[in-house]
């Protein structure tokens, strides 16, 4: 069946040797390209609502170390880790959580990063405050009851950081013209997002959720400043006094003294366009 | 031919049934027992072992973690905690000690689902059908599976890994997915080839192979003297190549071991051996010396096949 002499086993010639060399190459550069882009199709899809468990390292450096053992999940007594099952849009059998489902309940003494054999999720965190699974972010202005003069408030009464992750911000109710609106606002270096606010939304589908970190923040150019801050800093305005030409505003010009009227065709007196 | 399709009938006849499937019986228990070992703490809440093939903890003091897997982190240049170092030394020890590929036969869950395949083409008479491929197949996919690993700075073969698919699915409870992929494989090794995955193509195979070139514990053909020519082994065995060398070497001065990295050490050789020629062995027993003398010749050369 296999048996070959041992002479003929051992006498490889050289063109049997480069045919059979080029033959490997070729066909694990093809298998090695396959698995690549398997590898990078999977890679990019985690999507908005599944976030992964405190601790996770940046999704890149996750997936160099995740080894899918599922220990994180074992040890969370909530029961709120689990493993993405195969077809789903998760990288198969890494771990995550939907908040709106069952939210991180941030324990003290943090198992699941405990559990982690390989680093995907970082020991160096060791305050659950420190977490930064996600932000939550107040997506529904127009359901949200909060944003319009009602007083839910639900989101900043379960939030385990209360008065820090979310406060409420004040300003008037221009519909009722006496009432104040209270706007859930979330503060986006003390969110861990654990997703307790998701979860206890009241609303049919949820107007606050945790969304992972590069989706829910903005990023200025790395040249902005903000004006006022670097004048605070300096003490003094930045430019004043350089010879920088003051160009003549165009547009709005507000009167001198006062709010300006508004004029009859619904528009502000004194705006040029 | 129809000997091809039901070998072993002489052991059965010789030793008993029992006898003539001992270590398909021990191995297919040792293969339940390492889901099972799993399944207690889901089903019972008593925690004996945590996790899945690629990382576990057993009574939350033995990290056991797949060597295989680590390599992979370690070339995208993520170093694993303590424990998984631990777990992965104690694992890649054990298979030294062993035998690489006891991995394959004696753990790992696909193994039964290439052996009904296997034995199923056997009864149908297609052992010889379906795409050939060359041994080293299954290296040059361990080698791309490293390559990948290090180009996309992540675990390559975890993203396809059918071995890990299929462990944590049982042991999660993903039904539908065990289906699917035991499924899948069911049909790859029963109509794409004999063995097509398991010894040609899966690199963790591949990978446990390189740890049986220098493992311990190993097959011998100690009484190949005794040997009837039957061809049985040859036709049970997952890597039927391996077996010439020791069994045949009597002509070119070999040892009675099996060297190659290739045999799973699954005993089916021992099983279905009328003869009892083969015996595990240890690797250091290779000498000449080490093949017992011939107890009695042959009893009746009707077995003889040609």
């Amino acid at each position: 069946m296999a048996e070959k002499t041992p002479n003929k086993k051992n006498k490889v010639s050289r063109r049997d040797f480069l045919g059979d060399a080029a033959k490997g190459v070729c066909g694990a550069g093809l298998f090695g390209l396959a698995l690549g882009s398997v590898v990078a199709e999977a890679e990019g899809k985690l999507p908005a609502d599944a976030i992964r468990p405190p601790g996770a390292t940046a999704e890149a450096d996750f997936l160099s170390a995740c080894v899918r053992c599922g220990l994180c999940v074992r040890d969370c007594p909530y029961d709120t880790l689990s493993l993405a099952d195969m077809g789903s849009s998760v990288v198969s059998g890494t771990p995550l959580f939907v908040a709106r489902t069952i939210p991180c309940e941030m324990c003290d003494d943090i198992p699941c990063v405990v559990a982690c054999p390989t680093g995907a999720l970082d020991k160096s965190l060791t305050n659950i405050d420190d977490a930064k699974m996600g932000i939550a972010v107040l997506v529904g202005h127009e359901t949200c009851l909060n944003f319009q003069g009602l007083r839910c408030d639900v989101c900043y009464r379960v939030c385990p950081l209360i008065e820090e992750a979310i406060t409420l911000e004040r300003s008037a109710n221009e519909r009722t013209g006496k009432h104040a609106i209270f706007i859930p606002t979330i503060h986006s270096d003390k969110c861990t997002g654990c997703g307790k606010c998701e979860h206890a939304c009241v609303l049919e589908k949820t107007a606050i959720r945790v969304l992972p970190e590069r989706i829910a923040l903005g990023e200025l150019g790395a040249h902005y400043r903000w004006g006022w801050v670097e004048k605070g800093n300096k003490g003094e305005s930045l430019i004043e006094g350089q010879g920088i030409i003051d160009l003549p505003d165009r547009g709005y010009n507000p009167e001198p003294s006062g709010f300006p009227e508004k004029s009859a065709t619904g528009g502000y007196k004194g705006f040029k366009p | 031919m129809s000997k091809m399709q039901n070998p072993g009938a002489a052991a059965v006849e010789q030793k008993g049934w029992l006898a003539a499937h001992k270590w398909l019986i021990l191995r297919r228990l040792s293969q339940i027992l390492f889901i099972a070992a799993f399944l207690v703490g889901p089903l019972t809440g008593f925690w004996l072992v945590k996790g899945t093939l690629a990382s576990s903890m057993t009574l939350n003091v033995l990290p056991l973690t797949d060597p295989f897997i680590f390599l992979q982190s370690l070339v995208t240049g993520h170093v694993m905690e303590t424990n998984a170092i631990i777990g992965a030394v104690i694992v890649a020890a054990a298979y030294f000690l062993l035998g690489g590929r006891v991995f394959c036969s004696w753990v790992c869950p696909v193994n039964i689902i290439s052996d009904t395949a296997s034995w199923l083409r056997r009864k149908l008479g297609w052992k010889k059908t379906g795409v050939r491929l060359d041994r080293s197949t299954a290296l040059w996919t361990m080698g791309a599976v490293f390559v990948t690993s290090a180009l996309t700075g992540t675990i390559a073969w975890e993203f396809v890994n059918p071995v890990t698919m299929l462990h944590r699915a049982i042991v999660f409870g993903a039904f539908a997915s065990v289906g699917l992929v035991s499924g899948a494989l069911f049909l790859i090794e029963l109509v794409g080839g004999d063995r097509i995955w398991c010894s040609r193509l899966c690199p963790v195979g591949a990978f446990y192979g390189l740890l049986g070139k220098v493992s311990i514990l190993k097959v011998s053909a100690s009484k190949r003297k005794a040997c009837n020519d039957c061809m049985d082994c040859y036709a049970v065995c997952p890597e039927s190549h391996v077996i010439s060398p020791a069994l045949k070497g009597e002509k070119d001065n070999r040892g009675p071991i099996i060297l190659s990295g290739d045999c799973t050490n699954c005993g089916r050789c021992l099983d279905v051996c009328s003869e009892d020629v083969f015996e595990f062995s240890l690797r250091t027993r290779n000498k000449l010396d080490d093949v017992r003398p011939n107890e009695g010749s042959a009893e009746d050369g009707t077995q003889r096949a040609a």
